[in-house]
C-alpha cells in the first residue's frame, strides 16, 4: 500500500542524476564567462551538446526506472541544511513524475535549444542567450529533481531569475525592462505564498522532504482542517505568479517581450508548468483539502474563460499565443481542481508539444517577416513558408481538440473528468474550448491565408527557414500529431499509458480518499457524446473562423477606428492593467512617495543634518575661548587641575 | 662611605615635602606670571625636578627603588622634551625676533 521510497545504492546512479542538471550548469558558465570570446559555432555546441547530453541521460535513467520494477528512489548527494530540527538534503527524488518531467523539459528544451542556434544567429549576445538558457535548464532540472520542497523553491526562483533575464533580453529597450520587472515582482508575489507553504509544512509535519511529509499527512486525521486549507492555499498561491492564473496572469502576455524561443521554452513549455508540477508532486495535501481544490477549480476556469476572451481580440501574433497558453493553464488547473491530476499532466504534455511548436512556427514566422508581429501586416505566408504553415497547422489542429492530434486526447479527457465533477463547469470549459478553437484558427487564416498585407520590403525578404530551425518544428509537429496516443481512453479499449504509469504517484492519496482515482464511471455512450461534442464545437468554431477570414477577408480593424464596447472591452484584455495599475500600483507608490517626502526627507534626513548643523554652530561659538593667549590657557590648566584635586580630595 | 639612602633618610621627610611643594609653586607661579618662553621653560623644569625630588625621597624612606627608577625615566624624558622645545624657541626667535608668548597669538584659529 505505502509507496517505498528507497535509497539509490548504485553510485553511477548517483552520478548520472548529478550530471543531468550539472551539465547544463557547466554550459552556463562556460558560455557566460566566454560570452564575447567563443565563436558563435562553438556556443551553440555547448549550448545545445549538454542539453542533448541530459536528455540522453534522462532517457536512460527512465529505461532503466522501468525496466527494474518501477520503483522510486531518492540519491542523497549530502546534507544541505541542518538546524535543530530542520534536515535539508541536497538530495534527488527519481520517481514517475520526475521522470516524466525530466523528459519533457530536456527534450522540448533540446529542440528548442537547436532552433535558437538558428534564430538568435543574427544577434549579438548570441553567448549571453545560450547561457541563459542553459541557467534556466539547470534551474528547472533541480525544480523537477529536488527531493523536498526547499530545493524546489531553490529551482523555483532560479527559472523566475532565468525568466526575468530572458525577457528583458534585449534590455536597450525600456518596455522589455519593464516586461521583466513586472514578471518578476508577480512572481514575488506567488513566491511569498510559496515560502509561507513551506514553513507551515515544517511546522505542521516537522519536514520538507516530500517521502516525510507524504507520509506524515496520511496520519493526519480529518478532512479540510484549516491548517491544511492554509497550506494547499498557500502553495497554490504559488503556482498562481509562475502558472499565470487570475490574479496573478498580466504578467506573462507581457513576457512576450523576451525572444520567441524563450516564449516557447519557459513561457509556454516548462516554467509555467512548475505549478502543475507542484499541485501533482503534493497531490497528498491538497486531497486533504477539498476546498482548496474547489477553490482551484473555480480559478482555472475563470482563467480559461478570462484569456480565451482576450485571445479573440489580439492582433499580435505571440500575444494570441500567449493568452492561449493562459487559457490552457486554466485548463490544467481545472484538472486539478477536479482530482483529474493525470490528465493534468497528459495535458501539460501535450501542451507543452502543441505549444512549443506554435511559437516556434510563430518565431519563424516573425523571423520571415523581418520581426513583424501583427497578424493584420501578415497574410498569404502559406506559400512563402511551407513547411511553417504546416506545421503550424498540425499545432493549431491540436490544441483545438481535433482527432486524432494530442490536444483531442488530453483536453477530452480532462473535460470529461470536469463532466463527472459538475456539468455546469464543463460547459464553460467547452466554451473555453470553443473560444481556443476559434482564436486560433483566426490567427492561422489570417497569417497564411488570403493576400499579403505587409511592405514591398518585407514581401521581397519573404524566406522558409534554415533547416536548422525547421527541424524542431517538424519533430515537434510529430509529437503534437502523435502525442495523444500515449492517453487513448479506455472507451477504445486500449491502454492509458500516461495513466497507468503515473498511477503509483497516488499511492498515499489512494489511503485517503481512493474515489478520484478510480476509473471513470461514465457510461461509453456519454464518453462518446462528451467527445462528439467537444470535436464538433471546434468544427463549428474552425467554419466561422473559415467564413470571416477567409471567405469575406475581414481583418481586424486598424487601432484607430472606434470599437463596439464589447469588442473595446474584450480588446482591452478588461483594463485589468489599468484596474491593477489604479488599485495597487498607484497607492504604493503613492505610499512611498509619502514616505519618501515625510519619513525620509524630514525625519531622517532632518536628524542627520540637525547633528551636523549643531556641531557647526557649536564648534563657531566656542572657538573664541581660543584666544591664542598661552598664559590664558595655563591659567586654565593649572586651576583646571587644581580644581580636580580638590574634588578629588574634599567631595569624592 | 655612607650608604645613599642613610644619608637621605637624615633629614625628616616632611622637610622634602615643604620644599618639594615650595619648588613646585615656585614653578607654577613662574609659568603663569612670566612671559618670556626661556623662562617659562625653565619653571617647567623647575615643577619636573620638583616632583623627582620627592620621588627619591619617599623611595629612600619606604625603601622601594621603583621611585628612583621613575625618577630616570623622567630625566630622560624632560632632556627629549627640552631638545624639542628649545628646538621650537629658536625657531619662534627666527619669526618673531622675540621670546615673548603673549606675541604668538597667531596660531588661534
Amino acid at each position: 500500500m505505502q509507496e517505498i521510497v528507497m535509497p539509490a545504492n548504485r553510485p553511477e546512479m548517483a552520478l548520472l542524476c548529478l550530471l543531468i542538471p550539472l551539465l547544463p550548469f557547466i554550459g552556463f558558465a562556460l558560455n557566460g564567462l566566454g560570452n564575447r570570446k567563443l565563436p558563435k559555432g562553438l556556443v551553440g555546441l555547448i549550448g545545445c551538446g549538454t542539453v542533448l547530453a541530459s536528455f540522453l541521460i534522462s532517457v536512460y535513467l527512465f529505461l532503466d526506472f522501468t525496466s527494474s520494477g518501477s520503483r522510486p528512489y531518492t540519491v542523497d548527494f549530502y546534507d544541505w541544511i541542518s538546524v535543530g530540527s530542520l534536515q535539508v538534503g541536497f538530495s534527488f527524488l527519481i520517481d514517475q513524475l520526475t521522470l516524466l518531467m525530466l523528459l519533457m523539459v530536456t527534450g522540448i528544451g533540446f529542440l528548442i535549444h537547436l532552433y535558437s542556434a538558428g534564430y538568435m544567429s543574427h544577434d549579438e549576445g548570441f553567448g549571453k542567450f545560450f547561457s541563459f538558457l542553459n541557467l534556466f535548464m539547470f534551474s528547472m532540472l533541480l525544480l523537477v529533481m529536488g527531493s523536498n520542497y526547499v530545493m524546489m523553491f531553490v529551482g523555483w526562483e532560479g527559472v523566475g531569475l532565468c525568466s526575468y533575464l530572458l525577457i528583458g533580453f534585449w534590455n536597450k529597450n525600456t518596455n522589455y525592462n519593464n516586461a521583466a520587472k513586472k514578471a518578476f515582482i508577480m512572481n514575488r508575489i506567488g513566491d511569498l505564498g510559496f515560502l509561507l507553504g513551506i514553513f507551515l509544512i515544517f511546522i505542521t509535519f516537522g519536514s520538507v522532504s516530500y517521502p516525510q511529509v507524504f507520509a506524515e499527512a496520511t496520519k493526519v486525521a480529518g478532512v479540510d482542517t484549516p491548517v491544511l486549507i492554509a497550506i494547499t492555499m498557500l502553495l497554490f498561491i504559488g503556482a498562481m505568479g509562475k502558472s499565470a492564473q487570475i490574479p496573478l496572469f498580466t504578467w506573462l502576455p507581457d513576457a512576450m517581450a523576451g525572444p520567441t524561443p524563450v516564449s516557447a521554452l519557459i513561457h509556454a513549455a516548462t516554467m509555467v508548468t512548475a505549478g502543475i508540477y507542484m499541485v501533482v508532486r503534493s497531490n497528498v495535501l491538497f486531497i486533504l483539502a477539498p476546498t482548496t481544490l474547489d477553490v482551484i477549480a473555480i480559478v482555472g476556469l475563470v482563467t480559461a474563460l478570462v484569456a480565451a476572451t482576450i485571445g479573440l481580440a489580439q492582433n499580435d501574433i505571440k500575444k494570441v499565443l500567449a493568452y492561449s497558453t493562459v487559457s490552457q493553464l486554466g485548463f490544467m488547473f481545472l484538472a486539478l481542481g477536479v482530482m483529474a491530476f493525470s490528465s493534468s499532466l497528459f495535458h501539460v504534455l501535450t501542451h507543452a508539444f502543441f505549444k512549443a511548436l506554435l511559437f516556434l512556427g510563430a518565431g519563424s514566422v516573425i523571423h520571415a517577416m523581418s520581426n513583424e508581429q501583427d497578424i493584420r501586416n501578415m497574410g498569404g505566408l502559406k506559400k512563402a513558408l511551407p513547411i511553417t504553415f504546416l506545421t503550424f497547422l498540425i499545432g493549431t489542429l491540436a490544441i483545438s481538440g481535433i482527432p486524432p492530434f494530442a490536444g483531442f486526447f488530453s483536453k477530452d479527457e480532462l473535460l470529461a473528468h470536469t463532466f463527472q465533477h459538475s456539468k455546469i463547469m464543463w460547459a464553460f470549459g467547452v466554451l473555453a474550448s470553443f473560444m481556443t478553437a476559434f482564436y486560433m484558427f483566426r490567427l492561422l487564416f489570417l497569417t497564411f491565408f488570403g493576400k499579403f498585407r505587409g511592405t514591398e520590403a518585407q514581401r521581397s525578404h519573404l524566406h522558409e527557414s534554415p533547416a536548422v530551425m525547421t527541424i524542431p518544428l517538424i519533430v515537434l509537429a510529430v509529437l503534437s500529431a502523435f502525442g495523444g496516443f500515449l492517453g487513448i481512453p479506455s472507451v477504445f479499449g486500449s491502454n492509458h499509458i500516461i495513466g497507468s504509469y503515473l498511477s503509483p504517484l497516488y499511492n498515499y492519496a489512494k489511503g485517503i480518499n481512493a474515489t478520484p482515482f478510480e476509473p471513470m464511471h461514465l457510461s461509453h455512450e456519454t464518453e462518446y457524446m462528451l467527445m462528439g461534442i467537444s470535436v464538433a464545437v471546434a468544427i463549428v468554431a474552425i467554419i466561422i473562423a473559415y467564413v470571416m477570414y477567409v471567405k469575406k477577408e475581414t481583418v481586424p480593424v486598424s487601432e484607430d477606428t472606434r470599437l463596439s464596447p464589447v469588442h473595446n472591452l474584450v480588446y482591452n484584455k478588461y483594463y485589468i492593467d489599468e484596474l491593477y495599475n489604479t488599485i495597487i500600483v498607484r497607492p504604493v507608490m503613492w505610499l512611498s512617495t509619502t514616505f519618501y517626502r515625510f519619513v525620509d526627507v524630514v525625519l531622517v534626513d532632518g536628524i542627520v543634518n540637525g547633528v551636523g548643523r549643531f556641531v557647526t554652530f557649536s564648534g563657531r561659538t566656542l572657538r573664541h575661548a581660543q584666544s591664542g593667549a598661552i598664559g590664558f590657557y595655563v591659567m586654565v590648566m593649572v586651576f583646571s587641575v587644581v580644581l580636580i584635586l580638590f574634588l578629588n580630595f574634599f567631595i569624592g | 662611605m655612607n650608604y645613599i639612602p642613610e644619608v637621605i633618610r637624615t633629614i625628616p621627610l616632611e622637610y622634602y615635602l615643604y620644599f618639594s611643594a615650595a619648588l613646585f609653586s615656585i614653578g607654577v607661579i613662574g609659568v603663569l606670571t612670566r612671559r618670556n618662553a626661556i623662562v617659562i621653560f625653565m619653571c617647567v623644569e623647575l615643577m619636573l625636578n620638583a616632583v623627582n625630588l620627592l620621588l627619591a625621597a619617599f623611595a629612600a624612606y619606604r625603601s622601594d627603588p621603583h621611585g628612583q627608577v621613575f625618577v630616570f625615566f623622567i630625566m630622560a624624558v624632560a632632556a627629549a622634551e627640552v631638545c624639542v622645545g628649545l628646538a621650537i624657541i629658536v625657531m619662534i626667535y627666527r619669526n618673531n625676533r622675540s621670546t615673548d608668548v603673549q606675541l604668538l597669538n597667531h596660531l588661534k584659529w
